[in-house]
């Protein structure tokens, strides 16, 4: 039987910035419809594998594939979605939900295009995934702080994508929306089958639907699922203080 | 202009105001277009320091003997793909790298300005001089502002995408860099249209007064646009008014027109919310 192509594989990226390394030989996979938290302490160097996988930073060593095809030649973006690491949004951004929403939408359905029904019907069906489907002609700078994010998020699914990668999406974010935000990451991967790599200091609302936690510090140190991360005594709620001490004391 | 002078009221009866309206009309309602997106990437003040390196174009064309309008067009579009360039590769000290370009640029064309044999004044250039428009400066602005709205229409998504997260574009793959550049190309066509309007020195304040009037009341981003360039027209038509009615030097009537509609705009949010007890739509006021 033919063993499915992984929807995200890096090998062996290694990544300096100058003379500083910051990552290390990393294998990492992720399988079609596989859900993949990707951990480690501030400065293990995730954002970075992040920009390397998505293509934002040049491959210094080693290989990436995103869908079969490395991030540079990846042609069909609509099949990836993006989340980047929360910012604070311009309070006076004179758009609406549903705008912000539609943006994520312009990989699918052509940048140039107008909208057209199909593009309407998936932004209509992100949002309400999102639970925000009555707030979509509101200004996005009327909405809460965890409202604005899962429009973000919502901005992300709109492309309706094969694969998912999330950098910090709920940091700061709250109980209700963390919720909601697990909610709608179940719903992609067992209604869609997409794959979602997620970043995140905070692991509990998502920790019994995840497949597989990989820890990085430099390189990858654990990866397996989080019954066995756990089993090593490490907390899923918040891994920060809880990380064991053979991965704090490595070099 | 074909047909000119239109059957229009006062103070538009005589050809040279119907002239002046026709330009005066395409650069209000293009400059807005493309101050919505300066505006939201906090790049208000590009337009005034590019209109400053256009006039080194203008003094360079004075010198020797070619187009103003073109010469200041070749000049302010290559600064303003430099200028994006650093942008992207800068960080603080581009602030210095700027002020070099801006006041280098305007100095630069006094300099040259003052070594042409004809003794030319900047001044309709740096300040407008729209009353002497004649109908080929009009259809050349004409052109300017088609090009203007044209690639603002087909890349206003695009653009809306890049201002709202300029990484998440790129990854959905985008073309950030060829829009930045091509947004940065589109501020110095608008400033170069605009020279015998409001003058280069007084573009920048038409890309962004109206857009921060807009920005009180509309709704959405689209709305914002339309808006912004509704207010350009107005401000266009009522500068010309008052400096017919008053004798005032109309680039500078019309930049006045579009800050007292901003003041009365705000005026009105600011009693409205008095009144009304509401949130303010514009964080921090």
């Amino acid at each position: 039987m033919a063993v499915a192509a992984p929807s995200l594989a890096a090998r062996d990226v290694s990544f300096s910035y100058g003379s500083e390394p910051v990552l290390s030989h990393v294998d990492l996979t992720v399988g079609p419809g596989e859900f993949v938290a990707l951990v480690g302490p501030n400065g293990s160097g995730k954002s970075t594998l992040l920009r390397v996988l998505l293509g934002l930073l040049p491959i210094q060593h080693g290989s990436v594939e995103l869908l079969g095809t490395s991030p540079r030649r990846l042609r069909d973006r609509g099949r990836l979605g993006y989340v980047p690491q929360r910012r604070e949004l311009a309070a006076d951004l004179p758009a609406t939900v549903r705008e912000v929403v539609m943006a994520g939408r312009l990989s699918r359905s052509g940048w140039w295009r107008r909208p057209r029904q199909a593009d309407r019907a998936a932004v209509d069906h992100a949002l309400a995934s999102v639970a925000l489907a009555d707030l979509g002609d509101r200004r996005l700078g009327e909405l809460s702080g965890g409202q604005q994010q899962r429009a973000l998020i919502a901005k992300a699914f709109a492309s309706e994508p094969e694969l998912l990668v999330l950098d910090e999406p709920v940091a700061g974010v709250d109980a209700e929306s963390q919720g909601l935000f697990r909610d709608s990451l179940v719903h992609l991967v067992r209604e869609h089958g997409a794959a979602v790599l997620l970043v995140s200091h905070e692991l509990g609302a998502v920790a019994a639907d995840l497949d597989r936690v990989v820890v990085i510090k430099h390189k990858v140190v654990f990866d397996g699922t989080p019954a066995e991360l756990t089993a090593s005594g490490v907390s899923l709620g918040v891994h920060r203080e809880d990380l064991p001490l053979w991965l704090e004391g490595l070099d | 202009m074909a047909g000119m002078p239109w059957p229009l009221p006062w103070p538009f009866e005589r050809t040279y105001m119907q002239l002046a309206l026709v330009a005066g009309l395409a650069v209000g309602l293009a400059a807005p277009l493309i101050g919505t997106f300066l505006v939201q990437k906090r790049l208000s003040l590009i337009g005034d320091g590019i209109g400053h390196v256009a006039v080194a174009g203008v003094g360079a064309a004075i010198l020797f003997g070619t187009s103003p309008v073109w010469t200041a067009l070749v000049v302010a579009v290559l600064a303003a793909l430099a200028i994006e360039w650093l942008r992207t590769r800068s960080r603080a000290t581009g602030d210095l790298a700027l002020a070099l370009f801006f006041y280098g640029g305007i100095a630069a064309g006094v300099v040259l300005a003052s070594r042409s044999a004809t003794n030319t004044n900047l001044q309709p250039y740096l300040f407008g001089s729209i009353l002497t428009v004649d109908a080929a400066d009009v259809r050349l602005v004409l052109a300017l502002a088609a090009v203007i709205v044209i690639t603002v229409v087909v890349t206003r998504r695009a653009l809306f995408s890049i201002v709202l997260d300029e990484e998440a574009a790129r990854v959905s793959g985008i073309p950030v860099g060829v829009l930045n550049a091509s947004l940065a190309g589109l501020t110095a066509i608008t400033i170069v249209a605009a020279m015998r309007v409001v003058g280069v020195l007084l573009i920048a304040a038409l890309m962004v007064l109206p857009v921060a009037t807009s920005r009180l009341f509309a709704r959405s981003f689209g709305q914002t646009l339309a808006g912004a360039s509704g207010i350009g027209v107005v401000s266009v038509v009522v500068g010309l008014w008052a400096s017919r009615a008053w004798a005032l030097a109309s680039g500078g009537a019309i930049v006045l027109a579009a800050a007292a509609i901003f003041a009365l705009a705000s005026l009105a949010v600011g009693v409205r919310r008095a009144a009304v007890g509401s949130p303010d739509l514009l964080s921090g006021q």
